[in-house]
């Protein structure tokens, strides 16, 4: 460090800073959503779509409502506004997610009925006693068949993707892909297919709400985004913002897997219906089974390359499956397009980006979701071109990294780039020796 | 099956309780007693986030009904205080993010201490394996152990010091 910057008045860089909430958590006074009790609270659960695909032609919880201890059932004829989609906060559309399936659930799993009840066994008992009457519909679960023109329509507009600005999918052009393609050396082809996975925090999705005297309702939720929630509950119970009070911030585990508006609404709405506290979280086997995922993607890439190991064109149309309802995954598709041509700079580029629907449970935000398996694909590409055009493949990174200066596909100047000195910086870590041009290279 | 009154010892003091022989102790811990440190990640033995110490030793809480409790010690993680060394190397080492695992691992750490003061890495981390940390990373909360176990005032340079002793062992 040079001696002008040891004289700057830093407070935190170079030091151990204490965590504010440590001791809390290594005492265990710390009050995560379920640690919280009120008298008279009431628990909430869900009686969801056992099929995949279905068709609800009727509901009988006349059963149900003879469980000791049953307080009401909650079904979409009680939400205010039942359809929504959590980003119409920033002008997404259309709206598309039900909160509690009318007439038909598109996936395994998708709410149907709430169930309020004086204890969480009399509230599990009612869930079973409810009775639905479904018709099994025909389902898609591959993103490729469900474009195709006979698959099943999971959208209630009638095509399986999500339209960005007009266009049936996300769009990136820059030079002429095909022509640079025609006339390079080598052509070098690569399928990579991603998995969806579960976020998996020890602490399960959940809220307690409950109703103030003065109208308001006050709610404590482990939500990562608690103004998405809030002004999203809002709406769907057609209420005024400033009724509701939202406590977050202590959240046990999340990953992105908090990010969705999963609990708040229906417990809003049951504890404004029964004028108790509502206490709704998800068991384990509902985070596993039902919580929003990472999308499973599939990437395909072709590449033209010279002999040389310049990569002259990329060419990428990616599925990002985005299960039965959209949630974060428009915008995730969208940061995967901007990040699919990597880090390198390919002046000819052309990437489409399809958002699909099918009927898995939704994926939705997860840790860098959308550039992740960006990432995946591009670097496995990377390799299969080194072996394929027979070039080192440190080589072929840096000699076509992304320089200051360089303009990116979607227009934007690169700033502040430093593959070249990472790249250097871990052969040395590795003991890889680079030629001495190698070396040499600078961002 | 009808409630009864279960006599045991608690955090060193007698307590009694009537409950369904069958409810579990986590749940008396947490719903009747409202002792809230051991938490419910899953509810069905798959976590450790609600482990305590049943005559030393560790028990997921979420499984065992507080019948088979009855006449023994249970101790809880309310017992520490907060002046307790492994609370604090768990604080200073960054050992909790989230904070939710970290009852369950506290008390599966003095479970292991108490049997064996000075374990290596690799014992450490056998008696955390029932224990699912998914945010923090094991490795900061191994680090912590063995300075706990080192009985040195925990420093920065005691996760580098934490890898070394990897180092020395293999």
């Amino acid at each position: 460090m040079s001696g002008t910057m040891s004289q700057q008045p830093f407070h935190v860089i170079g030091r151990g800073v204490e965590r504010r909430d440590g001791m809390g958590h290594v005492t265990g006074t710390t009050e995560y959503i379920d640690d919280v009790r009120y008298p008279g609270m009431l628990h909430l659960k869900m009686v969801r779509n056992p099929l995949v695909h279905a068709r609800i032609k009727g509901i009988d919880l006349s059963e149900a409502e003879q469980v000791p201890g049953f307080v009401r059932a909650l079904t979409a004829a009680d939400v205010p506004k039942n359809v929504y989609t959590i980003l119409c906060l920033i002008g997404v559309e259309p709206d598309e997610e039900q909160v509690l399936a009318a007439e038909r659930a598109r996936y395994r799993g998708e709410p149907i009925v709430a169930v309020v009840a004086e204890t969480e066994a009399a509230a599990l008992e009612a869930v079973s006693k409810v009775k639905l009457d479904l018709e099994e519909l025909p389902a898609v679960f591959d993103v490729e068949e469900a474009l195709k023109p006979d698959a099943p329509v999971v959208t209630h507009w009638g095509t399986n993707y999500f339209v960005y600005e007009g266009h049936h999918c996300r769009r990136i052009r820059y030079g002429d892909a095909a022509a640079a393609r025609a006339s390079a050396d080598h052509v070098v082809e690569g399928t990579y297919q991603t998995s969806p996975t579960e976020h998996a925090p020890t602490e399960t999705t959940g809220c307690i709400a409950k109703p103030e005297a003065d109208g308001r309702i006050t709610v404590h939720t482990n939500t990562q985004a608690l103004y998405f929630s809030l002004d999203n509950t809002a709406i769907i119970l057609q209420i005024e913002p400033a009724r509701l009070h939202f406590m977050g911030g202590t959240v046990g585990g999340g990953f992105g897997g908090k990010v969705d508006v999963i609990t708040e609404p229906i417990a809003c709405l049951a504890a404004l219906k029964t004028g108790r506290p509502v206490r709704y979280v998800y068991s384990r086997e509902e985070e596993m089974r039902v919580s929003s995922t990472r999308s499973g993607n599939r990437i395909r890439i072709v590449d033209g390359v010279m002999a040389d190991g310049r990569i002259v064109s990329r060419e990428v149309a990616t599925w990002h499956d985005a299960g039965a309802y959209s949630r974060h995954s428009p915008y995730g598709a969208t940061k995967h397009a901007a990040n699919v041509a990597g880090p390198y700079t390919i002046p000819n580029v052309s990437i489409d980006v399809h958002c699909v629907y099918t009927n898995r449970q939704p994926s939705s935000a997860f840790r860098g979701f959308g550039v992740t398996e960006a990432s995946f694909a591009i670097e496995m590409q990377m390799d299969r071109i080194a072996r394929q055009v027979g070039i080192d493949p440190w080589e072929l990174r840096l000699r076509n990294a992304y320089r200051n200066g360089d303009e990116r596909p979607y227009r934007k100047t690169v700033e502040d780039a430093t593959l070249i000195e990472t790249i250097q910086a871990a052969a040395e870590l590795v003991g890889h020796s680079l030629a001495p041009e190698l070396r040499e290279l600078r961002s | 099956m009808p409630s009864e009154v279960f006599e045991f010892e608690l955090n060193g003091r007698p307590t009694e309780v009537m409950a369904r022989p069958l409810a579990t102790l986590g749940h008396v811990l947490r719903e009747q007693l409202e002792l809230r440190a051991a938490k419910a990640g899953c509810r069905q033995g798959g976590c450790g986030s609600c482990t305590v110490l049943v005559d030393g030793a560790p028990v997921l809480s979420c499984l065992l009904p507080v019948a088979n409790v009855a006449g023994r010690s249970v101790t809880t993680l309310e017992s520490f205080g907060g002046e307790d060394r492994l609370q604090q190397v768990f604080h200073e080492h960054f050992a909790v993010q989230c904070g939710f695992c970290a009852p369950g691992m506290l008390i599966a750490a003095r479970a292991l201490l108490d049997r064996n003061p000075s374990p290596t890495r690799g014992e450490i981390a056998e008696a955390l394996v029932g224990n699912v940390c998914r945010c923090t990373g094991y490795e900061s909360i191994i680090d912590a152990i063995v300075a706990s176990a080192a009985g040195r005032p925990p420093s920065a340079s005691d996760r580098e010091a934490g890898r070394l002793a990897e180092v020395t062992e293999s």
